[in-house]
């Protein structure tokens, strides 16, 4: 039987100051994902393909209500459908008892399809229409305003109401946060926030029943949140004393980071980012403290995204070739690049070798596969000596790629949700060439449609057509 | 294709160029490879051998061989 090959390798010695981390790279052999071996995922699904762990997703739901629930008594999570709004992802944390937060028509629709009631879809964003604020306030959810525009919209929709549509005040405040995330909802140092809350409560027209601040993204420290929390605080005790008007609820948004590593951090973010038990620290403790009477406080509401997706996805690929750039380094090419795995931009992904390996590695630029010079995965990184048709699995890629990835020189892969069990389920096909087609149009003088027998009307990729084994 | 006469190598994958004071570490296959070149071995011989030995494709091996070359040019470890 012939000996295991690895391809030659020279490495010069440097003497320099050694390598905090140590010498060791930080990629291990990850040759399954829950029990599931991620060859045979590749061979059924197609290459690449993203992962989601159903078990991780329930773990950190209830690891998040856990950390709130045990500091202060009424909390509610509203699950973020930005972040990932395929259904099953979104029907496994309404199933562990999320509300939905929605920032378009399309997403509050699909709140709705996923059985969410009205009343327990928050609707944000800068961006609604007149007829999403109508569907809103039909099925009552509670609309969550962004700008006095809206706020007149709303008020002139609302005089033909026979119930009045129930609000939110979206705030932007001062927490110490730069840069200030000003340009959603009223800003509170500069007396709009509390000039809108007065033509709301002035009106009669609508009920004002939430205030809502939501600080920024991938927040490194907590103390913001407890600026937030008291400043909230204070303006819905303004709102009983000097409006008559009790908030019934609190809204501290999210921004709660993982723990993959921001690019250009020095160090890794599993060293830096907070767990949700410090924000939920300190949140509840400035909200205990704030002066409501224990049967009075208010509803505390997460818009929690990221932190209950990030670590659940995995995206598996495969090595397409290896080449050596003009400057000695080691390139490696992947077969998805960053039209796919969008948060390459953001964030220094770890990725791993899904087979076994030496103690050999090298440094290599990661590309992706398409023709274009930012499709850059990794600007360096540490791996064990790569062929092509290896494979990798690159980790917490559970946010915000299946929601911002885009159909760029290569097609959507499928995406698999593996149960508690560990057995995959295929939740969103990989895309064809005729999905992608579907919505063009050719006028007629530029002649007929090609037969749909015509390679061009086929798909392309082999992914595509990949079946469950 | 030879290395230079006075770079030393050993067992364990460490080579030392006196003329330059680099030195370098080798994984297994590039071990063996520069033992088989200080032994005089034409390339071809020693790809043959590489096949035999190792479970790898020709072009697979042809890919990787060019490439150590480059390196061993690089790091001026050739004659």
């Amino acid at each position: 039987m012939k000996q295991r090959y690895e391809r030659p390798l020279i490495k010069k010695l440097s003497a320099g100051p050694l390598n905090k981390f140590g010498a060791r790279t930080e990629a291990q052999p990850v040759p399954d994902i829950d029990g599931a071996p991620v060859k045979d995922l590749l061979r059924a699904f197609g290459s690449p393909l993203f992962v989601l762990s159903e078990k991780q997703l329930r773990r950190n739901y209830q690891q998040a209500v856990r950390a709130f629930r045990t500091r202060y008594p009424r909390v509610q999570l509203a699950w973020s459908y930005k972040t990932n709004y395929l259904n099953a992802v979104c029907r496994v944390f309404h199933q562990e008892g999320a509300w939905a937060e929605v920032v378009s028509g399309f997403e509050y629709e699909k709140a709705l399809l996923n059985g969410v009631p009205g009343p327990q879809i928050i609707f944000n964003g800068p961006g609604k229409s007149r007829a999403e604020l109508q569907r809103a306030c039909a099925l009552d959810s509670v609309i969550h305003l962004d700008h006095f525009d809206e706020l007149y919209e709303l008020l002139d929709l609302a005089a033909g109401l026979p119930r009045r549509p129930r609000v939110a005040v979206r705030v932007n405040l001062d927490a110490g946060v730069y840069p200030q995330w000003d340009r959603f909802g009223f800003n509170l140092e500069n007396g709009q926030a509390w000039n809108a809350i007065g033509r709301i409560v002035g009106s009669g027209r609508l009920e004002l029943v939430g205030l809502h601040c939501h600080l920024g993204t991938y927040l490194l420290t907590t103390k913001p949140y407890g600026v937030a929390a008291q400043k909230l605080a204070d303006l819905a005790w303004s709102c009983r004393t000097q409006l008559n008007t009790p908030i019934q609820y609190l809204d501290l948004g999210g921004g709660f980071p993982s723990t993959n590593t921001l690019k250009g951090a020095y160090l890794p973010g599993t060293d830096t980012a907070p767990g949700i038990d410090e924000f939920a620290e300190v949140i509840a403790d400035t909200l205990q403290r704030a002066g409501f009477r224990p049967d009075e406080l208010p509803l505390l509401i997460l818009e929690a995204g990221r932190l209950l997706v990030d670590d659940a996805g995995y995206l598996l690929g495969t090595v397409l070739a290896t080449k050596r750039l003009a400057d000695g380094r080691r390139a490696t090419i992947l077969d998805f690049g960053v039209n796919v795995l969008f948060t390459s931009f953001w964030y220094d992904h770890k990725i791993s070798p899904a087979g076994d390996f030496s103690q050999h590695t090298e440094d290599t630029v990661l590309y992706g596969p398409l023709c274009m010079n930012i499709d850059v995965l990794r600007d360096s990184v540490n791996l064990p000596l790569l062929n092509r048709g290896d494979q990798v699995v690159v980790h917490k890629v559970g946010a915000y790629n299946m929601t911002q990835w885009m159909q760029f020189i290569t097609l959507r892969p499928a995406v698999v949700l593996l149960d508690e069990q560990g057995r995959p389920h295929r939740i969103r096909q990989a895309e064809t060439l005729d999905y992608l087609q579907q919505l063009e149009e050719v006028p007629a003088h530029l002649g007929p449609h090609p037969p749909a027998s015509s390679p061009q009307a086929r798909g392309s990729q082999p992914s595509a057509t990949a079946t469950p084994g | 294709m030879k290395l230079k006469k006075n770079i030393a190598t050993s067992e364990t994958g460490f080579i030392f160029n006196p003329a330059t004071g680099d030195s370098f570490t080798a994984n297994a296959l590039a071990t063996e490879i520069l033992q088989l070149l200080k032994q005089d071995q034409s390339p071809a011989a020693i790809k043959t051998h590489l096949l035999n030995r190792y479970d790898v494709e020709p072009n697979q091996l042809e890919k990787d061989w060019d490439d150590l070359v480059a390196q061993l040019r690089d790091h001026q470890l050739l004659d």
